[in-house]
């Protein structure tokens, strides 16, 4: 886990998995396109009416992890040529929500 | 300082890789981002490694930052111009420093990595080898950087900007929500504070916003009087590295300081005053 003093950027795919998740929100997932990972992109977890959460850059395995409060949350998916694609999700504590977006 | 002095873009930096007298710096947080690939000529800086104290919570010294700046090859009279990863805000902060230590001639690449990549520009994994030079730093200027007890003293007289997340404003996140959750420190934000997080100055590809609309989200939306002075803070400083970027480079406010202790600081002191519950 992060300690209090370390940086709070997001490391592309997302930060690791703390040991226990009973007190965290999970949304993760990886983003595709054709069917391969997106490796170049940027993931963005949006609250009601747009407003913008947090940011992680996509993993080399297109993948990315988000640590949320619980609550209905829409995540949009932005990498080169313009390629988009958004998608509604749920978060609660002790639950990892899987998604999986295709650009 | 007006937008032109401070900020170039993707073009202008196009135009100028390579250039004698410009040096393109990334600064990460994720020391790996550049290593997969950076703007050509471009050299690196570590956030943690290069930046903060390794002992202390503090970040490098006078000296420590000549033995840096001079180690990268960069000189006094070098055009510098920061760019990084996480919409731009360790290369805000590291622009923070730099003005800190009295670097006269640096900028913010618009958009920073992440304009850069959507864009599809050139990246290269090339590193370049630059001499070192024999860097020169003026002391600290600490009109741009606020202490914790600046920060209590400011307390309903001067405008306090948290530039975190709603929900780590109203306590319900003690960290952005890419982070796991901490329990080292209580959640909540300063009293008085107004909450403008740093993503409403950026558009979606981490350009910043206009002018116009700058001025109208810090003062008709956020209510900032703008004849007082202004202390900006987040968790660990470079969020609001950021946004003290906007307030004081690009809006040209005078007395805006950088609280780089922080919520990990603040939140962590006994005895100080803390609010609860959502911007009022």
């Amino acid at each position: 886990m992060s300690g209090a003093n370390d940086g709070c950027g997001a490391p592309a795919g997302g930060a690791p998995m703390p040991a226990t998740t009973t007190d965290q929100a999970v949304v993760e997932g990886r983003v595709l396109h054709d069917g391969a990972p997106v490796a170049t992109g940027y993931a963005r977890l949006l609250g009601t009416g747009d407003e913008f959460v947090a940011e992680v850059p996509l993993g080399t395995d297109g993948g990315f992890r988000f640590f949320a409060a619980p609550g209905s949350w829409t995540l949009r998916v932005l990498a080169p040529g313009g390629l988009r694609a958004e998608r509604s999700v749920a978060a609660d504590y002790g639950q990892i929500t899987k998604v999986e977006l295709s650009v | 300082m007006s937008r032109s002095d401070v900020l170039v873009d993707a073009d202008w930096v196009e135009a100028h890789i390579g250039e004698p007298g410009v040096v393109l710096v990334e600064v990460d947080e994720d020391a790996s981002a550049y290593d997969k690939g950076h703007i050509p000529t471009a050299v690196k800086v570590d956030w943690k490694k290069d930046l903060q104290d390794p002992v202390r919570r503090d970040f490098v010294d006078k000296t420590g930052f000549e033995t840096l700046l001079s180690a990268r090859g960069i000189a006094n009279d070098d055009t510098v111009v920061l760019y990084g990863g996480n919409n731009n805000w360790f290369a805000a902060y590291a622009y923070w420093y730099f003005r800190l230590y009295g670097h006269s001639n640096v900028k913010l690449l618009d958009g920073g990595r992440k304009k850069w990549e959507l864009d599809s520009r050139e990246l290269s994994t090339d590193v370049p080898e630059r001499p070192a030079t024999s860097y020169t730093a003026t002391e600290q200027d600490s009109s741009l950087r606020a202490l914790r007890d600046e920060v209590l003293a400011a307390i309903g007289k001067r405008n306090l900007v948290d530039v975190r997340s709603p929900d780590e404003f109203a306590g319900r996140l003690l960290a952005p929500a890419h982070l796991p959750q901490e329990q080292a420190q209580r959640a909540g934000h300063i009293p008085t504070a107004r909450n403008v997080p740093w993503s409403k100055a950026a558009n979606e590809d981490g350009t910043f916003r206009s002018d116009d609309e700058l001025r109208e989200l810090y003062q008709s939306g956020a209510g900032l009087d703008f004849g007082k002075d202004t202390i900006a803070y987040c968790r660990i400083g470079e969020r609001s590295a950021h946004t003290w970027f906007v307030l004081h480079e690009l809006l040209d406010l005078a007395n805006v300081k950088n609280y780089d202790g922080s919520w990990t600081e603040y939140g962590s002191l006994v005895g100080v005053p803390i609010e609860l519950g959502d911007a009022r």
